[in-house]
């Protein structure tokens, strides 16, 4: 089937399967790599792109499903104006380690930036539970997230 | 040694928090892991695991899979019969793909290469197998019993790397045993004033690397080249040369950034069967496991322990005693070396007048376990620190003073032969207990615990670095570390641009590609920062050497080192080579080190709810006791990843089997901690003694707050009146433990 879908900014039409994972479509179609496959069951956010503006997790999400829609990955979002922000706080509060779940991560806490939910260190904490990381123990991330949404840690 | 206060020089690179080099790329999504890596005419690589814990392979027909379009072939045993196909760095018992017999759920039995992971998956489907299922070991008790089946015949055959001296035959299911002895430890026991004695068991746990072990495998005529996620290349390397048969030159490891390994992707795993497939396919074969295959390929060690420790009326430890039995699963892995570890780990570091360790490594029909942070030391020292505290209790005595008592201090011997104790533990130990408050009053309900423990860290000490320096003054370091995340290539940039007088950001450091990086045992046992940075230190010296006998009588600064190239080598060209080592001292011989004992060393505070059974961590505090901390943040994040996941081994974490078969094999169903298990309080205190034998003083850190973390959860919840044998401490077993005391009268105490 074809699928006809903005792609970081730009329009994109490929053919795909019908049962093509919105993950696979971006990782092995686009090569857009910074989505990363890790549980495969929406408990770990390695995977989180931004569909109109909302995170999913593109391992459980249909490409067909996107059909029409604005889907942003993290280098979409690297492109943006805004995203130095994101990258100085993370960067100088060694908010991440290995680096694997830092996309999704950053996709999920710039969504949340945006509706302005983060109003405090405990919605953050909460917001971002679906967000695994085994490498920080998370304060790192805390701290960076708690000082963009301009709340103390 | 070096000591702290003789490092004021050079550029200041080192003790300051720089920025890690990797954030851009690793924030941009531009870093690549094993899995972004496209190699020409790549094929896809899928593994039919077995369905039975135990089985004899009565026939296996993939006729039908070889004819689906798409498929390229597909590898069973029968494809490696110019082989000895056996593999293991310890114990060399496992079969590239099973061979007539499957000894766990999950074991590789064929694979598939297609061009695409659908096909392959699809193709698994269709390869028919037939089993005749065996009577399972499924636990350690089933193993250990008389006339138990025998999970691995045959004499055990050594690994290239199982450094353990002579392997002993096996004992029915027993693969390895280690014991220490000091003492006359009955007679210790016949007169002490307390004893305590119990039964305790760890669960096995996955260490849940993001990434899963992922490797792309290509065979040419004269070279075996891998792109894989694994943390010992060099390693690996050896162990796919000796068992494909080439020169080990012949064969090429590269590591792109992994996705975190916490010991999971240690020694060969996967390698082994992604190279038997590619041999077969004729084309390079990317084998990227899912979580599940994951959790089967290696995990960390289940145990059974029983101990007792005893004290006298003036709080003087005495004498301990442990016998402890891992399941090691199906194939050895790391087993030996983490039983051993544990053994060494058994006794903590009291000054005792007896102890005897008994430690067993036991095959089962589960999957094989391997390294885990901190192994051995997570095992034990939850137990032995449990036990100190309840003999304080009966003898009416603060558990902070006879640990104070008790430990041993610095340059004292703590087993026979080896390193003597290199720290400040008694320090260490009053860190932690005044930042959880220790002695301050407790609201009802709230227990805080202590935590004391060592593990031996560095492994085997060989490490080589090369720095490059060229005409434009820039350097490059090529060190065979690899960087999973925990900063490698930040801390070994800061080394070199210490000694070479540079900014660190004119310092490159990249990963390994065993065709140009030289020699580095492994990344692992917390030694990178101490053994490759003194190889990095020493091969960076050397460049300074040069560029100041090129300057002579003149102070050079980094400025000046483009004139410096013209100078000697009379164009604006030229490269200044420096080359540095660190073999070991002495005979080299294991038994001689650790190169340093890593501290674990933590405390607790936790509320329990009585209604529910629910354990909720408040405030932890862990020592990073580090000699001389290059980077502090680094360091503190370091500790607070081992906090966590300290805390998930503590609560959360098991891996649950029945029968042979692993019950909870997604992230829905085994948990680990997320964002809001966070404590309310993280204390993460680095400690700088410059008493490590790394460069300035410095010695590793990361696993030492994994064991502390877990054992202070355990013996603060014991502190709020609920004494556990059983980890994790689920809001099931604590409420259990608490309706039992009840009964007792004991409680609330």
């Amino acid at each position: 089937m074809r699928l006809e879908v903005q792609v970081n900014g730009g329009p994109v039409a490929r053919d795909i399967e019908p049962q093509e994972l919105l993950l696979d479509f971006l990782r092995d179609q686009l090569g857009l790599t910074g989505a990363k496959r890790s549980c495969d069951v929406q408990a770990c956010g390695a995977c989180t792109v931004l569909v109109d503006g909302r995170p999913v997790s593109s391992c459980c999400f249909l490409a067909a499903d996107a059909e029409g829609r604005e889907v942003l990955t993290v280098e979409g979002l690297a492109e943006r104006t805004g995203f130095e922000r994101l990258e100085d706080a993370f960067t100088r509060h060694a908010a991440l380690q290995c680096g694997f779940c830092t996309p999704g991560m950053l996709l999920t806490v710039d969504a949340l930036l945006k509706t302005g939910e983060l109003t405090s260190a405990e919605e953050v904490k909460r917001s971002l539970a679906g967000n695994l990381c085994r490498c920080t123990g998370y304060r790192g991330i805390l701290e960076a997230v708690c000082e963009l949404a301009g709340v103390t840690t | 040694m070096n000591r702290v206060e003789e490092v004021q020089v050079g550029a200041g690179a080192v003790g300051r928090s720089v920025p890690r080099r990797d954030a851009d790329e690793k924030l941009r999504g531009k870093a690549q892991f094993a899995g972004d890596i496209l190699v020409p005419r790549m094929l896809h690589g899928k593994v039919l695991r077995s369905p039975h814990p135990h089985a004899r392979i009565t026939s296996i027909d993939t006729r039908a899979a070889e004819k689906m379009p798409g498929v390229v072939c597909v590898l069973t045993a029968a494809d490696l019969a110019d082989l000895d196909p056996y593999w293991g760095h310890a114990i060399r018992d496992r079969p590239i793909v099973a061979i007539d017999r499957v000894r766990f759920a999950g074991e590789p039995v064929a694979a598939v290469a297609a061009e695409n992971e659908a096909t392959a998956g699809a193709a698994l489907e269709r390869i028919v197998v037939d089993y005749e299922e065996l009577s399972v070991v499924g636990t350690i008790e089933q193993a250990l019993a008389p006339g138990a089946p025998i999970v691995n015949e045959g004499p055990l055959r050594p690994g290239l790397f199982h450094g353990l001296g002579e392997l002993a035959p096996a004992e029915g299911n027993v693969c390895y045993g280690y014991r220490i002895d000091r003492g006359e430890i009955e007679a210790v026991f016949a007169h002490a004033d307390f004893v305590v004695e119990g039964e305790y068991d760890f669960p096995a746990v996955y260490q849940y690397a993001m990434e899963t072990h992922t490797v792309v495998a290509q065979v040419e005529e004269r070279e075996i080249t891998l792109w894989a996620s694994c943390q010992h290349p060099f390693l690996v390397r050896a162990e796919i040369a000796a068992l494909f048969q080439v020169p080990i030159s012949d064969v090429r490891v590269v590591v792109p950034y992994l996705g975190g390994g916490f010991g999971s992707k240690s020694y060969t795993k996967m390698e082994p069967i992604a190279v038997a497939l590619a041999r077969k396919a004729g084309r390079p074969v990317r084998i990227q496991n899912r979580v599940a295959e994951s959790m089967v390929t290696t995990r960390c060690h289940g145990m059974h322990c029983h101990m007792r420790t005893a004290l006298n009326r003036e709080g003087r430890l005495l004498g301990r005693e442990v016998e402890c039995w891992f399941d090691t699963g199906a194939y050895a892995d790391n087993g030996p070396r983490v039983t051993a570890t544990a053994g060494d780990a058994a006794p903590g570091p009291y000054r005792w007048a007896a102890y005897r360790v008994d430690a067993a490594c036991v095959y089962t029909n589960t999957a094989p376990a391997g390294s885990y942070r901190a192994f051995g030391a997570t095992h034990l020292q939850w137990i032995g620190e449990l036990q100190v505290d309840e003999l304080a209790r009966r003898a009416g005595l603060d558990p902070l003073e006879v640990r104070r008592m008790n430990l041993c201090t610095p340059g004292e011997e703590l087993r026979a032969g080896g390193k003597p104790l290199d720290a400040d533990l008694i320090g260490d130990v009053e860190r932690v207990a005044e930042a959880v408050g220790w002695g301050t009053d407790k609201p009802k309900g709230t227990g805080r615990g202590l935590a004391v423990g060592l593990l031996a860290a560095g492994a085997h000490p060989v490490s080589s670095a090369i720095v490059r320096m060229e005409a434009d003054g820039n350097a490059v370091v090529l060190v065979g570390t690899t960087e999973v995340g925990q900063g490698a290539r930040t801390v070994l940039a800061q080394i070199a641009a210490e000694e070479l007088r540079l900014p660190v950001e004119r310092v490159t450091v990249r990963g390994t590609d065993t065709r140009f990086t030289p020699y580095d045992r492994s990344t692992g046992a917390s030694r990178s920062t101490t053994l490759a940075g003194l190889a990095v230190k020493r091969a960076a010296e050397q460049v300074r050497q040069q560029l100041t006998e090129i300057a002579g009588p003149e102070d050079v600064e980094s400025d000046s080192y483009p004139e410096l190239f013209v100078r000697h080598f009379g164009l604006a060209g030229g490269e200044l080579i420096g080359r540095g080592e660190v073999a070991p001292e002495g005979s080299g011989s294991y038994a001689e080190g650790p190169v340093f004992w890593e501290v674990c060393v933590g405390a607790a505070e936790v509320a329990i709810d009585e209604d529910t059974g629910r354990v909720r961590v408040v405030k932890t505090a862990t020592v990073a006791d580090v000699g001389r901390a290059i980077n502090p943040q680094l360091v503190e994040r370091q500790d607070e990843g081992g906090t966590l996941q300290g805390l998930g081994n503590a609560l959360y974490e098991e891996m649950v089997y029945e029968d042979g078969l692993l019950m909870n094999e997604t992230l829905l169903d085994y948990r680990v901690p997320t964002f809001e298990d966070l404590p309310e309080e993280m204390h993460c205190i680095i400690v700088e003694n410059g008493d490590g034998p790394g460069p300035y003083g410095a010695k590793g850190c990361g696993e030492g707050s994994l064991a502390a973390v877990t054992a202070a959860v355990a013996t603060a919840v014991a502190d709020a009146g609920v004494p556990m044998t059983e980890l994790p401490l689920t809001p099931e077993r604590v409420w259990r433990r608490i309706q039992d005391l009840k009964e007792e009268g004991l409680w609330p105490r």
